[in-house]
């Protein structure tokens, strides 16, 4: 791909089939974009149910229509549908595809200094199979027998018979076929990040010259490629179970009237292998936007990461600790209760290499001289989020104290908190950061403090109360909160969390405005607008195929030089050669 | 009306938003200012924003966590009590956590804003400050981890042999209680057993209720059969119909072959096919419990997960088709006390549905009454066994499935345990 950038291009190939990941990372953030808009409205909804259950609403009924909403009021079936696919939607779509598609394929190369990725076809085909995948689980929204409707996590024999509920007809079927090409889609691109991070960095990029964006693209990708195979097989199994008469994960089943004619598989069984992936993919979700936040805070900052090597540690710690975990999830399935034991153990150790990132990052802005810019706002409140929802975390560790809020709101208040606000404020940080990279335009700053202030407030006015409705014992995915007497203490929290989500969905709004507005309206960027030392800031405003026009850049440093008193400037680009006898850091 | 209105609104909103731009696009113009130079005034006012923020966020958390923190009524399990406390410990550790980490976080954030004249203090890394937080964090985590650990231990240990056995078994979307009787033993349960016709819902193997399970089935046999032969003579149905109802004896003579298959095996010296005679199933489905005994809640589901979940005994274990699971524990206050305690007297303890299991997972629950052991016997003198409501007359009851092999392997690991003890 190097060297050939000047002859002419198609529409096609430059637009559609695109092998340059400049274009390949655009692609996938508008795509990812779209799904999360889809996925935010798809919230909104049941957050009318649950605020005002079955009170009729013509918002509800425009969107669900007459067979899903009859007379405005959600059915409970569509309840459902909309709870799995939103999960789906954020989990993978957004979160999984959208954040490392977006800024793995953007960044790599340009910080590494390399022309492309080591595959531009791969990353090609990475993006399409992502694309397909995307469709085929919107146009799952609109079948006879409604979406799939067993939660995300799909735990069978509930996802594997069509008689337990309407959404595991056709609905589930097309869910499996769109996770197969989504994980078809991260393992061509995650293997295309790994080669390309560790075959093409240029002269003099050591990998602890790396900036920690690139450690966190690292570690992701070698989590997904580890662990989405496994996700695969559990799918391809349960498919067998669904359409093909085995019993992997169903014995002893009496249902619609019928003894089933299946005998020694386990659900338990699924559930390990679904949550070998489900547990890394949490972190495949949230390292790449602590990489991104540390990047940012440090730029922002003018200040170096402090304890860059600790830094790489603890994302290499939490990496492998995150294969060792998964056993969280099924604390109370009646597994060994000595397993149990080994697994409380496991998970709390992934505290220690959290807790040193969170005090980096506060030591990284003490003293610092902190630039507000919306990546930057949005940066500090992962950190916020990221310690927030950490700490309840510790709770859900602990087998004993599970018991007690396994599958309760607290835990959907500790996962919104810690991996969905962190990773969509890492996301939204990056966007603002390497706009200018992205488009050859600035966003717009102040709408991106509007937008990160109300995103703010309203993202911890859902989610944070939501602990407090489950230390009360109400159980997540449940229709209606109006059923059980004893639910009715925290009914008008409830309301309260409602009407946060409303404006809070209202709000991106802001940020999807300024988005498409600055794409094409926006300041004209200069090459360098943050400051900042990293690479990609010495490549032309303007889009080259190859990057850089010439010889690619030689890297001398370290990327976090800023306010080194031995340069009068408060940043040294990593492409300055070290003075007469300066030790690098 | 109101769709319009929505529609409207939105528009507008975006109309707005692009006037305010080009305004502002206008003015950046005029000034000569660049997006990426962020003023003085806009780096204070965020500054003030994170401190605002604090006071707002920390106002609130507090507020909620005065007020909605324990809003469950006391533990009526012993071992709830237990579990409470571990619980309130490492809430206050980690709402000290909370405060402490955020509010340096916002302090510093606040405190550093932008100023020309001033320059970052360049530190790239502190050994021993990094030592500190990393071991200052271990030495808690060991603490929650050991104290965790041990009141785990305590909880999830067997039951004694004098505690009361109860098996609850899900099927969507309700419950199934059944007791042991006089011998304190289940007696063996089989999915393929499971007959509405009979009133045998859970599937107990008795003597008597094979027989009469295979005379279910053959007689559903006979009829689809007949279906075929006046189809056969009158030539009124299409082949794929034929084919469908030929589908359907084979399934029927799979599961004929399945009941014949399932062997007996003895459980303390009982055969586990006469233990189920004298079971009791609760009727309507409540799960009444002694107070301060122990009892071994022992779970099955008929068809999906299901989970049982006793939020005011603080328990909670998945019910999984193909896989026994239990949990023990002991009630502690009766429904009246707690009704008293309450001040309300129609409160009653619930189990519920803690898993997703279908459309109406939101509304399935029965009743837990803990009372005095002398109304407990009273109550379950008045529930009719599993033989005398098997009578073709009298039919109430309700069952589950588990392969008879893997109870008796169940069993034989169960004893085991037991033994090492």
């Amino acid at each position: 791909m190097a060297g050939h950038g000047h002859h002419e291009e198609s529409f096609v190939s430059k637009y559609i089939f695109s092998q340059d990941h400049k274009m390949i990372s655009k692609q996938f953030l508008v795509t990812a974009i779209a799904m999360g808009v889809v996925a935010v409205l798809l919230s909104v909804l049941f957050r009318i149910q649950l605020g005002w259950p079955s009170e009729p609403n013509s918002f509800v009924h425009f969107f669900l229509g007459d067979r899903w909403a009859p007379g405005g009021i959600m059915s409970g079936g569509a309840y459902l549908a909309l709870v799995t696919i939103h999960g789906t939607i954020m989990v993978f779509f957004v979160l999984t595809g959208g954040l490392s598609g977006t800024f793995s394929n953007l960044l790599i190369p340009l910080q590494i200094g390399a022309r492309d990725m080591a595959s531009g076809f791969l990353n090609m085909l990475s993006y399409w199979f992502f694309f397909v995948s995307s469709v085929i689980m919107l146009t799952s929204l609109f079948v006879e027998t409604g979406a799939a409707s067993a939660g995300w996590t799909i735990y069978p024999p509930l996802s594997a018979l069509p008689q337990a509920i309407a959404g595991s007809g056709l609905g589930m079927t097309l869910w499996l076929v769109s996770m197969v090409l989504f994980v078809a889609s991260s393992l061509l691109g995650g293997l295309n990040y790994v080669v390309t991070i560790i075959n093409l960095r240029t002269k003099g990029l050591t990998m602890t010259r790396l900036p920690l964006t690139i450690w966190a693209f690292l570690i992701t990708a070698v989590l997904g490629v580890l662990s989405f195979p496994v996700l695969v097989s559990a799918v391809v199994l349960l498919i067998m179970d669904r359409s093909f008469g085995t019993a992997f994960y169903l014995s002893d089943i009496y249902i619609g009237g019928e003894a089933l004619d299946v005998t020694g598989g386990s659900p338990i069984l699924f559930q390990h292998l679904f949550w070998f992936l489900g547990h890394p993919e949490v972190y495949i979700v949230l390292l790449p936007a602590l990489g991104i936040s540390s990047q940012v805070i440090s730029t922002n900052s003018r200040k170096p990461i402090f304890g860059y090597r600790a830094m790489i540690g603890s994302i290499m710690a939490i990496g492998f600790l995150s294969f060792i975990v998964w056993g969280h999830h099924m604390y109370v399935t009646g597994m060994n209760p000595f397993l149990g034991a080994v697994f409380v153990f496991t998970t709390l150790l992934i505290a220690i290499p959290s807790a040193v990132k969170a005090f980096n990052y506060i030591t990284t802005l003490w003293q610092g001289n902190i630039r507000m810019t919306p990546a930057m706002l949005f940066s500090i409140g992962l950190v916020s989020t990221f310690v927030t929802g950490g700490v309840t975390g510790i709770i859900l560790a602990d087998s004993a104290l599970d018991v007690q809020v396994h599958d309760t709101y607290f835990v959907v208040g500790h996962f919104h908190i810690v991996m969905g606000m962190s990773a969509i404020f890492g996301m939204f940080a990056g966007v603002y950061h390497w706009f200018p990279k992205m488009f050859g335009r600035m966003m717009n700053t102040k709408m991106g403090y509007a937008h990160f202030w109300v995103t703010m407030v309203c993202g911890m006015g859902v989610f944070f109360p939501m602990h407090f409705i489950g230390l009360n014992g109400s159980p997540r995915r449940y229709y209606a909160y109006s059923e059980f007497e004893y639910l009715n203490a925290t009914v008008d929290l409830n309301v309260l969390i409602s009407v946060f989500a409303i404006i809070g969905g209202i709000a991106q709004i802001i940020f999807l405005f300024n988005f498409f507005y600055s794409v094409f309206r926006g300041q004209k960027a200069s090459q360098n607008p943050w400051q900042s030392n990293t690479l990609e800031w010495t490549t032309p405003v303007e889009h080259v195929h190859g990057n850089w026009p010439g010889a690619l850049p030689v890297v001398h440093r370290w990327p976090y030089d800023y306010s080194n008193p031995a340069y009068e400037e408060d940043f040294v680009p990593q492409t300055v050669p070290l003075k007469p006898g300066e030790e690098e850091h | 009306m109101m769709k319009l209105l929505i529609i409207l609104v939105v528009i507008l909103g975006i109309v707005a938003l692009a006037q305010l731009a080009k305004v502002y696009e206008h003015t950046r113009e005029l000034r000569k200012t660049r997006e990426e130079d962020i003023s003085y005034a806009d780096n204070r006012m965020n500054a003030f924003l994170w401190i605002l923020w604090m006071i707002v966020f920390f106002g609130s958390s507090l507020y909620l966590m005065v007020k909605y923190a324990h809003t469950l009524p006391e533990s009526a399990s012993e071992h709830g009590v237990a579990l409470d406390l571990l619980m309130d410990v490492n809430l206050w550790l980690v709402t000290i956590v909370f405060f402490v980490v955020n509010g340096l976080l916002f302090w510093f954030a606040a405190k550093y804003y932008y100023r020309k004249d001033r320059r970052a203090k360049f530190f790239p890394h502190d050994n021993r400050l990094e030592l500190i937080w990393t071991i200052v964090p271990s030495v808690v985590l060991a603490f929650i981890i050991i104290y965790g650990l041990k009141t785990w231990n305590t909880m999830t240990g067997d039951a004694s042999e004098a505690a009361i056995k109860v098996e609850v078994t899900s099927e969507q979307f309700k419950w199934f209680v059944r007791y042991p009787g006089q011998d304190n033993v289940l007696g063996a349960v089989n999915v393929n057993m499971i007959d509405p016709g009979t009133q045998n819902l859970l599937g107990i193997i008795t003597e008597e209720s094979i027989p009469a399970r295979i005379e279910t089935v053959d007689a559903s046999i006979a009829k689809e059969k007949e279906k075929i032969d006046s189809a056969a003579k009158l030539a009124l149905l299409p082949a794929s119909a034929v084919e469908a109802i030929e589908d359907k004896i084979f399934r029927l003579e799979r599961l004929k072959q399945r009941i014949l298959d399932i062997k007996n095996y003895e459980v303390k010296g009982v055969s586990a096919w006469s233990a189920g005679a004298d079971d009791i199933i609760a009727s309507p489905a409540e799960l009444h419990l002694p107070v301060g005994v122990e009892v071994e809640l022992n779970f099955r589901s008929k068809d999906v997960i299901h989970s049982a979940y006793l939020p005011h005994f603080r328990a909670q274990m998945n019910t999984v088709p193909g896989v026994p699971t239990r949990f023990k524990m002991i009630p502690t206050i009766t429904t009246a006390e707690m009704r008293e305690k309450l001040d309300d007297p129609d409160f009653d303890y619930l189990l519920l549905c803690n898993k997703i299991c279908g459309v109406s997972h939101y509304n399935m629950k029965i009743p837990v009454i803990v009372e005095t052991m002398a109304e407990y016997e009273a109550w379950l003198a008045t529930q009719p066994t599993f033989v005398a409501s098997e009578e073709p007359a009298a039919e109430e009851n309700a069952t589950e499935e588990v392969a008879t092999e893997e109870v008796a392997a169940e069993n034989v690991s169960a004893e085991l345990i037991t033994n090492e003890d």
